[in-house]
């Protein structure tokens, strides 16, 4: 299990945390999933065999944000 | 589709917007023939502003999340298909435009705390065999050496074990004042040496340094949510179908769907939900940046409402070390009889010794001279000769061994005793020199914080000491405190918070947080200082205060307070704007893009009041805190 943190840009309305939340359930791979509106981060905890965090990266960016960094 | 940035949008959407605002009003009027150019703008106007609205409202369907871009994306594709293209083209760009406005805004408020994290060292200097290295701060390992030379960054917490520096401890403790470490004493990660040079052996690295730790508790806290917020949020997310459901209804009713529509643009509940959140994390990372951690949105709130604060008393209110407090002379000048004292001193190790040749040279400069001779008449003192002249200094019982007549300040020395003082007695040729009394100093600033505590009016301060009574009563009185606890054992500590909060409600406990652990954790709130590297107190602590400057406490109350009246200054902004603009509605005097740059404009406001506080008390807090702006 791999834990990153990506901090977006854009997260201006508290429905993005929904919005970011469902998907990321509905994301094969992603165990769990916690979006912080405050600070404009996502936390992930995700199967490194089954999605990579470029793949989330990229999901979370359809949305509208911007990732700005990962760790 | 488009790979415009926000920005991009911003402003081609801004022209597009421009010039079907000056076709309509001005030369359409005129020029029936400009009517299909007008309108061909003002539907390539929408659909470019509209793409990413469109698309994200649909993403969010598709997860079922009912957000604002649904409602604006309902609101414009209404108004196209009813002719009111300008209505359309107007929300479009208007909730674009705002949005980007708030991304900008935002980040910068977030950015309180990502500018905390630039002060993260990046590299480290280390000597391993002999060789020096420069690698990654997260590389090196326990027990490594790491050299710090003028100008750079420590990149671990640990024991400095040569060299000497003057160290900013800004990024720990928010003072901007340099302290000096020499070997011995203990330096942190993301402090910079700025002048001298230090050789650090690494005792915390990488993810386990107090830097470390802070920004991940002040993370922590920006993201903890208060009560109100979830509120708020679980509030958003029925409100917005709602909002639907009700346009349907009165669109229906009326049969006037540009009314329904009206009231899905102005009902958006941005403004509301964002309030408290936003004041908060501006709130958090100013107190981070000034030394002083809360550990979420809740206790910013709770600690400026606390009417009682409990303070622990040794290492609290006082230095925690023993320091001249008053010194009495006999025909002998003061500083003359404290160098002589101190001089004899020299020879001991006494701590009480130790306070005198800190005052002493404190006030004559650095002591080098040394007795001709000197012995130790344990229990009592000591006798030293100087200067030809033989010295007794240490307490009565000395003076008694010596056959040194003192009776005429029995009355001072009791006196003193009473206070609390520790007295010391130095005499020479068969008589009284003088009296140093000694005790556990107060804090410099505790005064000023204890006057400006009740200033910000806090009704109840005490003391809570394991001290004897006299010795409490003599700092209580002092400080001017409320009253005071004493002889306490650490669980009597508890037992006093339960009796006080009984009587005040709300307690705050104020501690060093090493022996007032139990104290601080069942006290309503608690408030450790001096914490920088105890990790303990860091982690039990409601509130934290990295420096020793107790004086803080009166700035954190301000910045509470302050940030209580930003929350409820932006709920009751947006609460009001929503009802004008739903009574605008029923009245038909606020139309589609009206009610958009209305409510964005809200959205704005409620981001910019709460930047405010990230300013709070940044000219001069230290003499004037910031109890007269709050209210």
């Amino acid at each position: 299990m791999t834990n990153k943190t990506i901090q977006l840009e854009g997260m201006t309305c508290p429905t993005c945390v929904m919005k970011i939340e469902k998907l990321l359930k509905k994301t094969k791979g992603v165990q769990e999933s916690e979006v912080l509106y405050n600070s404009g981060r996502v936390k992930v905890s995700f199967d490194e065999n089954t999605v990579s965090v470029d793949d989330i990266s990229a999901a979370i960016e359809q949305l509208g944000y911007r990732v700005v960094s990962v760790k | 589709m488009f790979k415009l940035s926000k920005k991009q949008i911003v402003w081609i959407t801004g022209i597009l917007a421009l010039i079907a605002l000056i076709l309509n009003k001005v030369v359409y009027r005129d020029l029936e023939a400009y009517a299909t150019v007008s309108i061909g703008i003002m539907i390539l106007g929408t659909i470019i502003a509209g793409y990413n609205i469109f698309k994200t409202a649909f993403v969010g369907l598709r997860y079922g999340v009912i957000g604002i871009d649904l409602l604006v994306s309902i609101a414009a594709i209404g108004a196209v298909i009813i002719g009111e293209y300008w209505e359309a083209q107007a929300v479009t760009f208007l909730f674009t435009f705002g949005d980007y406005l708030e991304s900008l805004t935002l980040e910068k408020t977030r950015d309180s705390i990502r500018s905390l994290m630039d002060l993260a060292p990046d590299i480290a200097r280390i000597r391993r065999n002999g060789e020096e290295l420069e690698i990654s701060p997260d590389e090196v390992i326990y027990g490594d050496l790491v050299i710090i030379k003028p100008g750079e960054k420590i990149a671990v917490d640990g024991d400095v074990i040569e060299g000497s520096a003057y160290v900013n401890q800004a990024a720990i403790t928010g003072e901007s004042m340099p302290v000096s470490r020499d070997p011995g004493e203990e330096v942190f990660s993301g402090t910079i040496v700025e002048s001298g040079y230090l050789v650090v052996k690494a005792e915390k690295v990488g993810e386990d340094t107090t830097f470390a730790r802070i920004l991940h508790m002040v993370e922590e806290a920006q993201d903890k949510k208060a009560s109100s917020q979830k509120f708020l949020e679980k509030f958003a997310a029925w409100y917005t179908p709602a909002i639907i459901l009700l346009s349907i209804v009165v669109g229906l009713i009326s049969r006037d769907i540009r009314l329904a529509l009206t009231l899905l643009v102005v009902s958006c509940p941005g403004a509301l939900v964002i309030s408290t959140p936003i004041s908060y994390v501006a709130a958090i990372g100013n107190g981070a940046k000034n030394g002083v951690l809360v550990k979420g949105g809740e206790i910013m709130e709770k600690l400026g409402r606390v009417k009682a604060i409990a303070f622990d008393k040794t290492g609290t209110l006082t230095e925690g070390k023993p320091g001249v407090s008053r010194v009495k002379t006999f025909d002998m000048d003061e500083n003359e009889f404290l160098r002589i004292a101190a001089i004899g001193e020299s020879y001991s190790e006494h701590p009480l010794g130790s306070a005198i040749i800190r005052e002493a040279e404190e006030r004559v400069g650095k002591i080098t001279e040394t007795p001709a001779e000197a012995h130790m008449l344990i229990g009592h003192g000591l006798a030293f000769t100087y200067e030809g002249i033989e010295y007794f200094i240490g307490n009565r019982k000395l003076l008694d061994d010596q056959n040194i007549d003192y009776s005429s300040h029995e009355e001072y020395l009791n006196a003193e005793e009473e206070l609390g003082q520790t007295a010391v007695i130095m005499a020479s040729e068969d008589k009284v020199n003088g009296i140093i009394s000694i005790a556990d100093t107060i804090r410099p600033e505790a005064n000023q914080l204890v006057a400006d505590l009740h200033a910000q009016n806090v009704k109840h301060i005490v003391m809570l000491t394991g001290d004897n009574r006299r010795a409490a009563q003599a700092v209580a009185d002092e400080l001017g405190l409320d009253g005071h606890y004493s002889e306490l054992l650490p669980e009597d500590k508890v037992s006093a918070l339960t009796e006080l909060s009984a009587e005040y409600g709300e307690v705050a406990m104020v501690g060093d947080g090493i022996n007032d652990a139990p104290a601080l954790a069942s006290a309503d709130l608690g408030i450790a200082i001096g914490a920088a590297g105890a990790d303990v107190a860091m982690e039990t602590a409601d509130v934290v205060l990295m420096s020793n400057d107790i004086g803080r406490l009166s700035y954190a109350m301000g910045l509470s307070r302050a940030t209580a009246n930003n929350v409820k200054q932006n709920v009751i902004f947006a609460i009001i704007v929503v009802l004008v603009l739903l009574l605008g509605v029923l009245v038909q005097s606020v139309n589609m893009s009206l009610g958009m740059l209305v409510h964005e404009g809200s959205v704005l406001l409620v981001i910019l009041n709460a930047m405010r506080l990230l300013n709070y008390g940044r000219k001069d807090k230290r003499q004037k805190p910031e109890a007269v702006k709050v209210g």
